[in-house]
């Protein structure tokens, strides 16, 4: 089976989606004929012409707005925001129109767009490079959450938020695109070529919204990650010798709470992580949801590992990212509760 | 150099507050027909000065007069009174069983029934309007059954939109009316995506956009423009300039620029201004703004210069705000008078058959109100059921929401 990075994996989703359904189209900033930032989107333009695939005006509300048009006329916009970071003026079309269109007009007009974001930090990427924004979508009703973690996933996450009638947040953690990364910034990067999930099948496959992946089996405490923390978290689990079991989410909204609940009332310990800042996070739902479903299971309080809650910084990279120390220490103090 | 001073805040206020005598004399009216009419297909920096004048054409003795004249017949202009005119008792019945409280909140379109009333009779079966609030004519226009919107208005069994929405939100697709969003101005940049998809589709459809004079302040208008202009959308961008924005005047928005017409020239829009209470001019020059666009020559932005007679919604007061014989000494007077005189001019109308329609009219819509009524109103009788609260958030319900909906005991 071919090996891929995410970001070819990402665009070959696309490739995928826009060959099958004319109705898909691919727009953002610099995302036309010089094929993205992060090369995403190279070569869409040249295969499919500049009515699929467009670069777009410096203006994310109009980037979303538009795509709300577009898909209430019946296509299905694919956009970029070109990082996460920058979603902000297009915060209202999605919260008040994306989300709410089917039910504020009762199904008289849809929107099935998929929002593209680059996301997440470990790149020296300072404020508006690094921020992990996905709580301000999970906490809106009428849109879902994605967030892959490899070349695989991407692919079948992204073909099938394409192919899901509602809007989706599809968020891409960057420090993923060309390898999988535990943390260890002082250690040269595996490229995604040495990684089984780098293993990308061609043609149409889909990975099914909402539903986890277990990636290491575990019976002395759970992990509940996403995006680059899986990996901090695997290496976490291997530095300590802790006997962890590590759920991928991969969907943040629908949540697949059943693979939770099941691993928790096994393992009786939670920790979750993510990058996001602590405070109101969506590590705050999943502690509370762990708490309401499996109090009588729990042998310690649910612990999160998280980003602290400032603002990303540059020069603390390091100190601030949630790295296998701190993983590791709070699964320590989670097994000695 | 001399010493400026201290710097001073400007705050612009308009002509007149309560208690003073209203003043429009600042307002500068083109006559009707002097303003010329282009070929669609003109090169927009030729016109530069049409978003800076006002296209009439029914002129103080009722005639239609000069080159945005002559395109309706008088059957299509007695049914353009009807229609105003049915808005209008719509408006009343409603906003009178707003304060009954048989529903929470109504907005009038007192003043305004021409704009969106003619501008429904340019388009063609398959164009999509993303109005606001205040363009309910669009779907009197269209013929939308009455009984259906008072249902949505009154939340009861029979809202098409389970009532989930506040009243007035109405959404029609086979109409070509959008779901209305009480977020202002986001329809506005909507409106041009579905116009460019059509484009992309190579359809023939267009996209009708509208905004109020206070919206336009907001950046989604903005973004509207550039990408109207970037795309060469199939689009007509309508700013209705009512002068005010709940309590704000036209002013404050404005930014001490002309008008809101001239809003479209730095984009190299094609830009017009017309007598928002002229139901020929309206229809006219929609017609030359919808042919553009189906002609592939891209967007058009039409200002249409009225005035809101009536409150902001049932919530507001403007006389708090607003001398209240304002909408009196309006100079462009009130569109339904003007087409009815024009109307008796033609000698297809009278004021007997007039009033005898008014009577008509009344009870058509009394009748309507009726039926309405009969499947409740928001405090009494039958209304949505509480699973309704719970579909429609998503296309299948997903585990969570099914949860809260047994907690909920549906």
């Amino acid at each position: 089976m071919p090996r891929r990075t995410m970001i070819e994996a990402i665009r070959d989703a696309m490739d995928v989606s826009m060959e099958r359904d004319d109705k898909v189209v691919v727009f953002g900033e610099d995302v036309g004929f010089f094929g993205g930032v992060f090369r995403v989107t190279h070569g869409l333009q040249a295969k499919y012409g500049k009515s699929r695939c467009f670069d777009a005006p410096i203006n994310e509300s109009g980037i979303v707005g538009s795509a709300i048009g577009m898909a209430a006329y019946g296509l299905k916009p694919c956009v970029e925001i070109q990082f996460a970071d920058y979603m902000y003026p297009a915060y209202d079309q999605l919260t008040q129109e994306a989300a709410r269109l089917r039910y504020r007009s009762n199904g008289d007009f849809t929107c099935p767009i998929v929002v593209r974001m680059p996301t997440g930090g470990g790149i020296f990427g300072g404020q508006t490079h690094s921020q992990s924004p996905e709580a301000l979508f999970t906490h809106v009703s009428g849109l879902k959450t994605v967030v892959p973690s490899n070349p695989h996933d991407a692919k079948g996450l992204l073909i099938a938020a394409i192919e899901d009638p509602d809007p989706v947040i599809f968020l891409e953690p960057k420090r993923l695109y060309n390898g999988p990364f535990d943390g260890h910034h002082d250690r040269p990067v595996t490229p995604w070529s040495k990684h089984e999930l780098g293993e990308v099948a061609d043609g149409h496959y889909t990975v099914p919204l909402g539903k986890a992946a277990i990636r290491r089996a575990g019976g002395a405490v759970t992990v509940l990650a996403y995006g680059t923390m899986v990996y901090v978290a695997q290496a976490a689990a291997e530095e300590t010798g802790i006997d962890a079991e590590i759920i991928d989410l991969r969907t943040l909204l629908p949540l697949d709470l059943d693979t939770i609940v099941a691993s928790v009332k096994k393992t009786g310990r939670c920790v979750v992580v993510h990058e996001a800042t602590l405070t109101s996070g969506f590590g705050a739902e999943l502690s509370a949801l762990v708490q309401e479903n499996c109090f009588y299971h729990l042998e310690a309080p649910v612990a999160r590992v998280a980003g602290w809650d400032t603002p990303y910084p540059h020069a603390q990279e390091w100190e601030y990212f949630p790295g296998p120390a701190r993983v590791g220490r709070a699964l320590l103090e989670t097994l000695e509760a | 150099m001399a010493d400026a001073g201290m710097l001073r805040f400007h705050v612009p206020e308009p002509e007149v507050r309560p208690g003073g005598t209203p003043d429009f004399s600042n307002v500068t009216i083109a006559e009707a027909g002097s303003v010329p009419r282009p070929d669609i297909d003109v090169d927009p920096r030729t016109i530069r000065d049409m978003a800076f004048s006002i296209i009439r054409v029914l002129n103080r003795n009722g005639e239609a007069v000069g080159p945005w004249a002559g395109l309706l017949s008088s059957e299509e202009l007695l049914e353009g009174l009807r229609n105003m005119m049915t808005l209008r008792t719509f408006d009343a019945r409603m906003q009178m069983a707003q304060r009954q409280g048989k529903t929470s909140f109504y907005m009038q379109h007192l003043g305004e029934e021409a704009v969106s009333c003619a501008f429904r009779k340019a388009l063609s079966p398959g164009d999509m309007n993303f109005p606001t609030y205040r363009q309910a004519g669009l779907l009197i226009a269209d013929g939308y059954p009455m009984v259906t919107m008072m249902n949505q208005i009154y939340s009861n069994e029979a809202d098409p939109l389970k009532g989930r929405q506040l009243p007035i939100m109405y959404s029609s697709k086979e109409h070509g009316f959008f779901s209305i969003s009480g977020n202002l101005a986001t329809q506005y940049i909507q409106a041009v995506g579905w116009a460019m998809a059509s484009a992309i589709s190579n359809d023939s459809r267009i996209a009708a956009a509208w905004i109020g004079d206070g919206s336009t302040a907001e950046s989604d208008f903005h973004s509207a423009l550039v990408f109207a202009s970037t795309y060469k959308a199939p689009v007509v961008l309508n700013v209705v300039n009512n002068q005010w924005a709940i309590s704000t005047f036209q002013g404050i928005a404005r930014g001490g620029s002309g008008t809101f017409a001239a809003r479209g020239l730095g984009f190299g829009i094609p830009s017009l201004r017309v007598d928002g209470n002229d139901y020929l001019a309206v229809h006219a020059v929609a017609k030359w703004a919808a042919t553009r666009a189906r002609d592939n020559l891209g967007p058009t932005l039409v200002e249409y210069v009225t005035y809101r007679a009536g409150a902001h919604s049932s919530s507001d007061d403007p006389s708090a705000y607003r001398p209240k014989t304002e909408s009196d000494a309006w100079p462009l007077g009130d569109p339904v008078v003007r087409l009815k005189n024009h109307l008796i001019k033609l000698g297809v109308w009278s004021d007997e058959r007039h009033a005898q329609a008014e009577a008509e009219i009344l009870d058509t819509v009394i009748a309507a109100q009726k039926e309405a009524e009969s499947h409740g109103t928001l405090h009494a009788g039958g209304k949505p059921s509480t699973r309704e609260m719970f579909e429609g958030v998503f296309a299948e319900m997903p585990p969570h929401l099914r949860r809260q909906r047994q907690q909920a005991g549906v």
